[in-house]
């Protein structure tokens, strides 16, 4: 029932990414680039994986908070948060995920930190 | 024949009580029947702040509570009445449900970010360990009153963040500091002026612990380094020892996309089965001599190496991407000797009390599947929303958990 209207959203999200990190004078490849379904297992991934360190809400844990407001307080940029995802961070327990996304993936995925994530249960974004 | 009523009666009315109206043989006309607790658990779903309420005799959802908050990572402790449970939310909340009733009885706001907790031997007290603000907050398990704050410090005198927290006999817990690479005994016998023995320099980066059994010995995991921090807590003096050091040489270790728990029991027999941190590999060590004894190649790196009950098995599961297995390796032969894909994102297992099955969470399934432990068959599989931790309330009386 749900397959069939998801896309609506995801493009408008895309969309929003796009125009956020072209705002941000992010030097990102186009974010349309990653498939919507993709973007799904995407947005998941940070919630469920990624939230294993920095908590489901991104409020941080093991990890730094990650939430649109912690990284703009931090000023992080959208290279160093694409950088962080990609490389890592030595002496951390951030691990570099580039073995498990591809290059626009994490892109897109530090657009959309940037951005906020959708709400979740009413947290923080 | 009549036994075998007798037997089903009894059964149905130690399960739940709305049972007992169908079983007309039954000439009970207690309004109440005293239920058990010994056969429930909770499951944690971490996304939607709720704790399943099960039972493992007959495998099934009993109920749930709900309005916990951010569970993600949450992890629950029991009273000795196994009835209540204790729940360390990633929010710094702590709240206790009741299992029976299945409501929440109380709840604080205790922390800015908590990562888990721990019961005293004698039930009295509560400690959660913090990331933010770093350190350990005690609680009276009955009113969750504040009872002591004791921050962890690195040697500059900033906060460190708090794992691998474990309750000692004697009112007194166990912990590690991520940030100061120590371990602290906090002794509580006077709640009101607790006191801290500190042991520094135990290793870099100590991101999570097991206590054994018996409560004998504390080995932290250490991230920073290969090797394991041990320390004899019979010792008059008890000191940390190194062990396991060196256990990926000449290895390139390989991305952690999760850090392995060492909590559970992952003792068996005479030996501690262990998470090789960035390797795909399973560590043994005596633990007479704390040498390493074997090692076993396993699917990917393992997260939670766990020992069934019997301490014949220890079951496997791992991080992503290999997060979808399951391994289980023979003790005495320390051959791996069944795998399986219980689902997407297995997170957690747990054996039931005497470990005739376990009970496996695939997150992204939203399900929780029963396996036999002797057979492999599954017995049951349950609807539960993106489950993570299953915590059954036989942990009530061991020590540690």
């Amino acid at each position: 029932m749900s397959s069939a209207s998801l896309p609506r959203p995801w493009l408008l999200l895309s969309l929003l990414a796009l125009l956020l990190s072209a705002a941000a004078g992010a030097s990102a490849q186009a974010p349309a680039t990653v498939e919507p379904t993709r973007q799904q297992a995407l947005l998941r991934m940070v919630r469920q994986d990624c939230g294993a360190c920095h908590g489901m809400q991104l409020t941080g844990g093991l990890g730094p908070a990650i939430t649109a407001q912690a990284l703009a307080e931090g000023e992080r940029s959208p290279e160093l948060v694409f950088a962080t995802i990609w490389y890592g961070r030595p002496g951390t327990p951030m691990p570099p995920w580039r073995g498990l996304l591809s290059e626009a993936e994490a892109r897109w995925m530090s657009a959309q930190l940037l951005a906020g994530l959708p709400a979740l249960n009413g947290g923080p974004r | 024949m009549k036994r075998r009523a007798f037997v089903s009666g009894a059964a149905a009315s130690a399960v739940a009580l709305p049972l007992l109206g169908g079983c007309a043989a039954t000439p009970s006309i207690q309004p109440a029947d005293p239920v058990g607790s010994g056969d429930l658990g909770l499951v944690v779903e971490r996304a939607s702040g709720s704790l399943a309420v099960v039972n493992t005799s007959r495998p099934a959802v009993l109920g749930r509570i709900e309005g916990l908050g951010d569970l993600s990572h949450a992890s629950i402790v029991y009273a000795r009445d196994g009835a209540r449970g204790f729940v360390f939310g990633r929010d710094g909340a702590l709240t206790r449900v009741n299992l029976l009733t299945r409501r929440i009885e109380a709840r604080v706001q205790q922390a800015g970010n908590s990562i888990g907790g721990a019961i005293s031997q004698d039930g009295t007290l509560v400690a959660a360990q913090n990331y933010q603000p770093g350190g350990v907050k005690v609680f009276d398990a009955r009113t969750l009153a504040l009872v002591a704050d004791i921050p962890a410090l690195d040697a500059q005198g900033k906060r460190s963040r708090v794992v691998g927290l474990a309750d000692l006999p004697g009112r007194r817990f166990i912990y590690s500091l991520f940030d100061a690479d120590a371990i602290c005994i906090a002794d509580l016998s006077d709640p009101q002026s607790p006191r801290v023995t500190r042991l520094d320099g135990i290793g870099r980066q100590p991101y999570d612990a097991l206590l054994t059994p018996d409560g004998r010995h504390y080995i932290a995991g250490l991230f920073g380094e290969d090797g394991l921090a041990l320390v004899d807590l019979w010792a008059e003096r008890p000191q940390v020892q190194r062990v396991l050091g060196g256990y990926g040489r000449g290895q390139q270790p390989l991305p952690v996309y999760k850090m392995p728990h060492l909590r559970g029991w992952a003792v068996a027999g005479r030996e501690a089965w262990l998470p090789a941190i960035g390797h795909h590999e399973v560590l043994v060590a005596d633990t007479t001599s704390w040498a390493e004894v074997g090692r076993v190649a396993v699917a990917g790196q393992p997260v939670f190496v766990m020992a069934q009950p019997d301490g014949r098995r220890v079951w496997v599961n791992f991080a992503l991407p290999d997060y979808h297995k399951v391994q289980v390796i023979d003790v005495p032969t320390r051959r791996v000797v069944h795998g399986f894909e219980p689902g997407r994102a297995v997170l957690h297992l747990e054996f039931t009390p005497r470990g005739e099955a376990v009970w496996i969470s695939a997150r992204d399934d939203n399900r929780v599947l029963v396996v036999d432990t002797a057979s492999w068959r599954t017995l049951a599989t349950l609807d539960v929303r993106s489950p993570s931790g299953i915590f059954f309330t036989a942990r009530a009386a061991r020590v540690g958990l």
